[in-house]
């Protein structure tokens, strides 16, 4: 017996849905390649081969997802009840072992060839001569502390914090190494140096990133995380927070000054000791 | 293979109280959570609404709210991704439908305990109740996100609004759920080793059983690990222990009394519960959309036995990549590496899920039901939102993207919108049977495409924001200089989630309107194979009066060459040409 007419529906359903897959996929691929919302250009090396990875994902991601909707928009035209009988099929283990090895090979492959800059970002050993500078998040704002010329951070402890007194970081001035430190709102940095930044924060988690960086790191209680960055272009650019913080998240910025090396001697002099 | 041949054949009860109310039968246990999540899911919505309104036009007076401030845009935002993740995304597709319908496709009587399953029932309504409890508390709900991050949320109001007993309450609520939610996941794995009828061997289980089973065994790992977490961050917040806070904390210049606790901790509890949570809520959304699939091409599933290993591969590769939620946390760079890997081979089971889709709908002769729209346009969702992921498991990657509206788009397409869709095709699949009334096919269809367009228009659009670097989780996109050109984007997403949401009130429209007035449904009105279309529309108290029937076949045996029909039901003897039962 061919298949119950009563169910057919109207031929105009799966053309309309593959109409619909179809316009989905052109415009959604449009809209990637013709990057009218776009990550900015990236001031680091690293940045660069992050941005490397994105591409080559984008792009097996990308024909995954144009064959997949257009293959789905096809079978629902070619194969809608024209009132014959389906073809009686309980599948195909050699197809099963094809796709399953291919996208084993395609999927684990692209992890494997991401590695390499996550490794990067976390294990690249400083030039010499590296600008330590120590991040610190708080609820709602970021400070920056430099070790000054001595090129040791001094002391502090939790009990001298006193924002009021201009201390947020509770430096303790009876130690020799903390009196040369400089302690600034804006982090400045100077291009083409490693710069070692040291994460830390005063009351709940916090995230520094910047996206011309291609930088983004949680700043975790109790702990202090190591991770460095070498920007390459001057210019300034946006620090913001991007782990949930409390109520002004969304409000807890500040910039990051990629400076000429001259220049940021001269902006670092300016901020005076603490 | 087990059988009941002894278990009690139990009465109806009488009186309104005890057969609707604390009522022990499966079926109207199912219809209970169904009605709870979609009560929850109707306040979900609600106030990602109010939230959309206030990221487009901040200084709007909205109604309860006057202009929004940030902390009452984060409460909303913390109260939505809670009651759609337990109250929608874990309640309707596996404690409903699976409620409902699993002892039914397995030719059982009730569930294998009861009583057990009333209680889940009782405790996942009180636990809503406490949830929402804490939006009329001094102080309001907490702020913390529905992920709940230590320290923000251990610290007490200190910290912010809504973080005093608003988060408490929200700690309690969800340490109910997961109680209520072991005692499910108990009852489910029981029931479905222990009372599938004679003949139903695990090879000739619905996919949707197959589904719920390992669903089941999830929650029973993830619930219980969350159960632990929470009371371990209740008393970090009220018997002054330290189980996540470390020392020497300074906050509103106060000095934190707490020491030796770690924050990492909690984010590996949670996420140890909260990807597996991922797959709790589209397992069963992958078993709907099989059986549907197969129902409507007329076509046994393709790869049946691929489809099992596919799930299990899914759920047991889903229990080791908790960590690919974590990569920026400051947890060891080497670990990333093996939760990378990991995570990138979920996308192989995945992909093998879409291509048996695909094999199933090739060759079929595709009846477009409405049921049948929704299946497949999971489909479409589960590609989508699947392929993002590939880009977030992938620590290189995932810095610039981790905690921005990519990470949003992604999880709301496969996890929240994907998972609905399943929720859409099992209501109107079963609405016939649950009820003996079919639903209204031009409204059912009206409601398909505008919302298979909408979730689309808000959704896609968001993986742009993510691209440009826009953090989620901001209540206000003013004082950041670079989210001043996405603003437009944000409008449209917008407009398009208030169309969205608007048309599922053709939705609730044609729940209540074919309950009264819907055509009335034959027994089997799909010409489907499985036990569930045997019984009378609604079933029986006890769903076969005793008489239980025999299995001789798989459940997908349709277009069978030679059969005068083009499905053969489950129970059917072997009158007909003997059908292979695995692939």
């Amino acid at each position: 017996m061919a298949s119950n007419p009563q169910y057919r529906g109207s031929a105009l359903v799966p053309f309309v849905f593959a109409l619909f897959l179809v316009v989905l996929t052109f415009a959604t691929v449009y809209i990637f390649a013709a990057r009218i919302w776009w990550f900015p250009e990236s001031i680091t090396a690293l940045g660069r081969a992050i941005d490397a990875q994105f591409m080559r994902t984008l792009w097996i991601t990308g024909i995954v997802f144009f064959l997949a909707q257009l293959a789905l928009a096809f079978v629902l035209v070619r194969y809608r009840d024209r009132g014959g009988r389906a073809h009686y099929s309980h599948g195909n283990n050699t197809m099963e072992i094809l796709w399953t090895t291919a996208t084993a090979i395609l999927f684990v492959g692209l992890g494997v060839a991401a590695e390499g800059a996550w490794a990067a970002y976390h294990s690249q050993a400083p030039a010499a001569n590296p600008l330590t500078v120590e991040i610190t998040g708080k609820q709602f704002a970021w400070t920056f502390r430099y070790p000054g010329p001595d090129g040791q951070f001094g002391r502090t402890a939790p009990d001298l914090v006193n924002d009021a007194a201009g201390n947020p970081l509770g430096l303790d001035l009876n130690d020799p190494a903390a009196q040369d430190d400089i302690v600034t709102p804006v982090l400045g940095v100077p291009v083409n140096r490693d710069v070692v930044a040291l994460l830390k924060t005063k009351d709940v988690t916090h995230d520094f990133f910047v996206r011309e960086l291609r930088f983004k790191q949680d700043t975790v209680p109790g702990m202090t995380i190591r991770l460095q960055f070498r920007a390459e272009k001057p210019g300034s650019y946006e620090v913001v927070c991007a782990e949930l913080c409390g109520l002004g998240h969304h409000r807890m910025r500040t910039e990051l000054q990629v400076l000429p090396p001259e220049e940021f001697e001269r902006w670092l002099a300016e901020q005076g000791t603490f | 293979m087990a059988t009941h041949a002894n278990a009690a054949v139990h009465e109806a009860p009488r009186g309104f109280i005890r057969k609707y109310i604390f009522s022990r039968d499966h079926k109207v246990i199912g219809i209970q959570y169904y009605l709870l999540a979609l009560v929850a899911v109707f306040v979900g919505m609600f106030l990602s609404l109010l939230m959309r309104l206030h990221l487009v036009w901040p200084n709007l007076e909205l109604p309860f709210f006057g202009v929004m401030t940030p902390e009452q845009y984060l409460a909303l935002m913390t109260m939505h991704g809670t009651i759609m993740v337990f109250f929608v995304l874990t309640t309707a597709p596996q404690s409903g439908f699976g409620n409902y319908f699993l002892p039914i496709q397995i030719g059982a009587p009730d569930m294998a305990f009861p009583t057990l399953n009333m209680l889940s029932f009782w405790f996942t309504f009180v636990s809503f109740l406490v949830l929402l409890a804490a939006f009329f508390i001094t102080g309001g709900a907490p702020i913390s996100g529905w992920t709940a991050y230590v320290p923000l949320s251990a610290l007490g109001e200190i910290a912010g609004p809504g973080l005093g007993w608003g988060q408490s309450l929200w700690i309690i609520s969800i340490a109910i759920f997961a109680g209520a939610s072991l005692m499910g996941a108990l009852n489910f794995i029981t029931t479905t080793l222990d009372l599938r009828t004679k003949g139903m061997s695990l090879g000739r289980l619905p996919l949707t059983v197959w589904a719920w089973f390992i669903t089941a065994i999830l929650a029973l790992l993830g619930f219980a690990v969350l159960l632990a977490a929470g009371i371990l961050l209740l008393l970090d917040r009220h018997a002054g222990t330290s189980f996540f806070v470390p020392g020497g904390l300074i906050v509103s210049d106060k000095l934190i009394p707490h020491r030796g606790g770690s924050p990492l901790l909690w984010q590996h509890l949670f996420w140890f519960f909260g990807h597996p949570e991922v797959y709790i809520a589209i397992l069963p959304g992958m078993g709907i959309v099989s059986h549907v699939l197969s129902t409507f091409s007329r076509k046994p599933i393709f790869g049946y036995r691929a489809m099992v290993l596919a799930m299990s591969a899914i759920a047991f590769l889903g229990l080791m990549v908790w960590g690919h939620h974590m990569f920026m946390s400051g947890m060891s760079p080497y670990s990333a590496f093996a939760f990378s890997l990991l995570t990138m081979s979920i996308g192989v089971p995945s992909a093998i899920k879409t291509f048996n889709w695909l094999g199933t709908l090739w060759g079929g002769q595709i009846r477009f039901t409405t049921a049948m729209l929704f299946a497949v346009g999971f489909v479409s969702l589960f590609v989508s939102g699947g392929l993002s992921g590939i880009f977030l498991a992938q620590p290189a990657v995932d810095i610039p993207l981790h905690d921005t509206y990519f990470v949003v788009a992604h999880f709301h397409i496969i996890m929240g919108v994907a998972a609905i869709f399943g929720i859409f095709a099992a209501t109107y699949y079963w609405f016939p049977k649950i009820t003996g009334r079919h639903m209204s096919k031009p409204l059912g269809k009206l409601h398909f495409w505008l919302t298979f367009v909408g979730v689309y228009a808000i959704f896609m659009p968001m993986h742009f924001l993510g691209l440009a670097g826009h953090p989620r989780r901001y209540a206000d996109t003013t004082a950041v200089t670079f989210l001043e050109p996405l603003n437009p984007v944000h409008f449209f997403m917008t407009i398009a989630a208030f169309i969205t949401i608007a048309v599922q009130l053709v939705f609730v429209l044609n729940l209540v309107w074919s309950l009264w007035k819907g055509k009335k449904a034959a027994i089997n009105p799909w010409e489907a194979t499985t036990l569930e279309w045997t019984v009378s529309s609604p079933p029986p108290h006890d769903n076969f009066g005793g008489h239980y029937p025999r299995i001789y076949r798989g459940p997908y045996e349709y277009s069978v060459p030679g059969a005068d029909k083009d499905y053969i039901p489950q129970h059917l003897p072997e009158a007909v040409p003997a059908a292979g039962t695995g692939d």
